[in-house]
């Protein structure tokens, strides 16, 4: 059973992140993006994620792709201007073969690895436990976080604004 | 049917995160750009999340809560310089933008 979960979602996963990289006009890659990010996010409720599968739901399912999807749609982009230069075929194989042997190596690696045996009780990705580090052990980084995100958002602001 | 192993978890973040890479290298629309850049970054949580499970802590699930707050401050980031970019330059292809260079 877990089995076949797990390669009906990797094979969203890959499916979605294939398409996107694949499918001319944005907005299409923009939805097969978000069928990517839910299979992700199922495959973390697999790993007993709780709080990282609700995270990926809603900020990067929702937030972040409706933003994406909200500008691709504001600029409303024509034919013209989705026209790529083409890439030439030397180009492409190279491109190609440098991701496949990144990939070969990472694998390659994964293979020899041995990996301890997991032992996880059913309180391992509560919301408590997280909460519990983000505000103790990691107190400092998630001060840096939002203090990041709040210069992120004055940024945004003053680079999309109108000028007057 | 063999059973999941954390290797099969870690594979499938390798192929996502290779597929990301390939997207970066290969496009020039700089919205797709930044969707294979999102790619990589969930790669990478998926790897973290993996890791946490497999040495029993959790602070792999940190470490992917802040790669998603990152990841979202870069998409707003990234989103507005390229509105601002076809504001004055009409265009959304890495190609023709080279004023830095000419």
């Amino acid at each position: 059973m877990e089995a076949v979960l797990f390669y009906v979602f990797a094979a969203m996963a890959v499916l979605g992140a294939l398409a996107m990289v694949s499918l001319r006009n944005p907005l299409s890659g923009a939805f097969s993006l978000v069928l990517t990010m839910v299979a992700l996010a199922a495959l973390y409720a697999m790993l007993s994620a709780e709080f990282v599968f609700v995270l990926q739901v809603l900020v990067y399912a929702g937030a972040i792709m409706v933003l994406i999807i909200f500008t691709i749609m504001l600029l409303n982009l024509d034919e013209h201007e989705l026209k790529e230069t083409p890439v030439s075929v030397p180009r492409f194989v190279v491109m190609g073969a440098a991701s496949a042997a990144l990939a070969a190596v990472m694998i390659r690696a994964l293979r020899t690895m041995n990996l301890p045996r997991a032992v996880t009780d059913e309180t391992f990705g509560s919301i408590e436990g997280i909460g519990r580090m983000m505000l103790g052990k990691y107190l400092y980084a998630f001060e840096v976080i939002s203090l990041v995100l709040l210069v992120a958002v004055v940024g945004v602001v003053l680079l999309a604004r109108r000028r007057v | 049917m063999t059973p999941i192993t954390p290797q099969h978890f870690l594979a499938l973040s390798v192929v996502l995160f290779a597929i990301g890479a390939f997207g970066v290298l290969f496009r020039r629309n700089l919205i797709v750009i930044l969707m294979s850049i999102e790619l990589m970054l969930n790669a990478v949580n998926l790897s973290f999340v993996t890791f946490a499970r497999q040495l029993g802590t959790m602070d792999g699930h940190v470490a992917a809560f802040f790669v998603m707050a990152l990841a979202a401050a870069e998409a707003g980031i990234g989103l507005a310089i390229l509105v601002m970019v076809f504001r004055n330059r009409a265009t959304v292809q890495a190609d023709d933008l080279t004023m830095m260079r000419d």
